[in-house]
């Protein structure tokens, strides 16, 4: 099936990496090169690369997206781009990470790739008080219970799941890091803590997991150099409180009232934090997801080599040069 | 400078709180915790140092605890750690973990299972995470029999806790889920007879209605809402291992065992107790 990689005979691999723009991929991407070809693919604009990396401006449900399919030969796809909550509306989100996903895996099918790694989320284990700690990747997928916002997270996963078992060829290896920090990175988590002032919900400062954004790159390469097609968790073993990272992040608190459960949410939605403390994760800064992330760091050899220190310093920094 | 001032208050109650004994005893236990002090559960090493120290002088001086058999609580490794439950509000958890962690032939942090509601109520539910209790799931149990963890259970569960005083020291019905744990993880249960928490707060009625509108679950009607100063006696009996069973109707008979054993334990408290207060 896959070939593997490194033997002397066999031609450079081509890799597709979609989410180009992103801090993630952006480090992927770099890592990749040289040893791989490589090529950029990003909905949102048309990545700057290195020379020998060609970059296209796509949307992965739309038909254009094809035609690299038709033009390269694709060995393995790393698929990283997503749309976040915060970007578009749900039915745009739906079609561009759900439907995107799906063309993306026929396409695959179509055109005998040999591996494709999807990076998924936590959040599809979803935020609730009954959770118990240290998550199993056999564990249902309650997101959706939570919020209809994260249902096309939830969709995505069972998607690439169904591809997982039903064609095997594929290789599908999905991975459902904790949060990712880091420079550059924008996703809700990052957004927020590099903020002055942070909202906190009194009484409550659940559990967290941190991943510096070059652990995550590395996870990702060792998960695509070593190809062990499965559904992993990725997180260390080290936990923190969310109020406690705030403040190791150099944040204000912003104390919102708790009680009943839907003010939170209400005070979210009207100051219009969707970019960083959004109402439909409200439940996440409440209860905790504390992931095992022992299946991934034993099959792949991989521990991460930045503590949370480290990632927090980052922040800390960050706020010290910008006053 | 209010908040320094309180800052301030806080530090003096610590430092009253956490005497050296008790440092001493922290760090003396086998528990590995994370970069900020925390473990998997939210267990935080500074804040169980000072509840630890508050709680230990509810047990020699109001409680006034007479505990026996405490080398049977192993001093590494697994274990399950199971009494009868009484007294409305868990105080027999409560002294249960304080014995185990001032366990002279060594101390070790028991957990606590707590009710599946306290994660949802502020500031309590964090705290109490912070003290080693986790909500009784067993997926969290397994996990931490998995990681050589002590863990109390109350098979009885709120049909222990709450019932009324004139059924005090009748075991209520228990659950067979302790005994899977035991027997898929290969630990040894510990029984503890514990006498003396049903007479901290008895109770005469249950408002069953009233608690089930109010979404908890149960409301005795207590002569005060404070715990009563009774005399706690903690017996604790000789390690019990099971081997798995064939059937339900097997472990069903294993949890007969571990009653019966309970009772014997329960009784020599009784027998040894000469006032209630």
């Amino acid at each position: 099936m896959a070939t593997r990689t490194g033997s002397r005979a066999a031609p450079k691999k081509t890799v597709l990496v979609t989410g180009a723009a992103g801090s993630l991929a952006k480090r992927v991407i770099a890592r990749l090169h040289g040893q791989y070809n490589v090529i950029a693919v990003d909905f949102r604009r048309k990545v700057e690369t290195d020379a020998g990396i060609p970059s296209y401006l796509v949307e992965l449900h739309k038909r254009g997206f094809e035609d690299i399919f038709a033009s390269h030969k694709v060995d393995a796809v790393i698929h990283i781009g997503r749309i976040f909550a915060h970007e578009k509306t749900r039915q745009q989100r739906y079609n561009a990470n759900v439907l995107g996903c799906k063309r993306l895996l026929d396409l695959c099918r179509k055109y005998k790739v040999g591996q494709v790694i999807i990076h998924s989320t936590y959040y599809v284990y979803g935020a609730s008080a009954y959770n118990p700690a240290l998550i199993d990747e056999d564990a249902p997928l309650k997101a959706s219970e939570v919020t209809q916002d994260l249902v096309d997270s939830v969709e995505l996963e069972s998607l690439a799941n169904i591809y997982l078992w039903k064609h095997p060829e594929l290789n599908i290896t999905i991975l459902r890091p904790c949060n990712v920090l880091g420079p550059g990175v924008r996703n809700t988590m990052s957004i927020l803590l590099s903020r002055s002032l942070v909202p906190v919900l009194l009484g409550f400062s659940p559990l967290m997991q941190f991943l510096h954004v070059d652990d995550m790159t590395d996870a990702m390469i060792a998960a695509f150099e070593q190809n062990k097609p499965g559904i992993y968790n990725v997180a260390p073993d080290d936990y923190v409180p969310y109020q406690e990272a705030v403040t190791q992040c150099g944040c204000r608190k912003l104390p919102v009232l708790s009680i009943p459960p839907s003010l939170p949410k209400l005070v979210a939605s009207v100051l219009n934090w969707n970019a960083f403390f959004p109402p439909y994760l409200v439940n996440y800064f409440k209860y905790p997801v504390i992931l095992d992330g022992r299946l991934f760091r034993e099959t792949f050899s991989w521990r991460p080599r930045r503590n949370l220190n480290d990632i927090f310093t980052y922040y800390r920094k960050q706020k010290l040069s910008a006053s | 400078m209010l908040s320094l001032g309180s800052l301030d208050v806080k530090q003096r109650i610590a430092a009253k709180l956490v005497t050296a004994d008790i440092e001493a005893l922290v760090a003396s236990i086998p528990k590995p915790v994370g970069s900020f002090g925390y473990d998997p559960w939210g267990y935080n090493e500074d804040t169980f140092k000072l509840a630890l120290g508050a709680a230990k002088l509810l047990y020699d001086h109001y409680f006034r605890v007479t505990a026996h058999g405490l080398k049977n609580i192993p001093s590494e490794g697994r274990v399950l750690i199971v009494g009868n439950h009484s007294g409305q509000l868990p105080m027999d958890g409560l002294l249960v973990g304080v014995a185990a962690a001032t366990n002279p032939h060594g101390p070790r942090l028991a957990r606590a299972m707590i009710e599946r509601f306290f994660p949802t109520v502020p500031w309590l539910g964090n705290f109490l995470n912070a003290l080693g209790g986790v909500i009784g799931d067993p997926v969290n149990c397994s996990k931490m029999l998995d990681m050589d963890e002590a863990i109390i259970v109350y098979p009885e569960g709120i049909r222990g806790s709450g019932k009324l005083y004139r059924k005090r020291y009748q075991l209520q019905r228990f659950g067979n889920g302790f005994m899977h744990l035991a027997m898929n993880h290969h630990a040894p249960i510990v029984p503890v007879g514990i006498v003396g928490c049903e007479e901290t707060m008895p109770a005469v009625i249950n408002l069953a209605p009233i608690a089930k509108l109010l979404g908890l679950p149960y409301l005795p009607i207590v002569p005060s809402l404070l715990p009563l100063p009774a005399r706690v006696y903690l017996n604790f009996g000789k390690p019990m291992h099971f081997s798995p069973a064939a059937s339900e109707a097997e472990v069903t008979e294993q949890v007969e065992t571990v009653k019966t054993e309970l009772r014997r334990l329960m009784q020599l408290g009784l027998d040894e107790r000469t006032s209630l207060y």
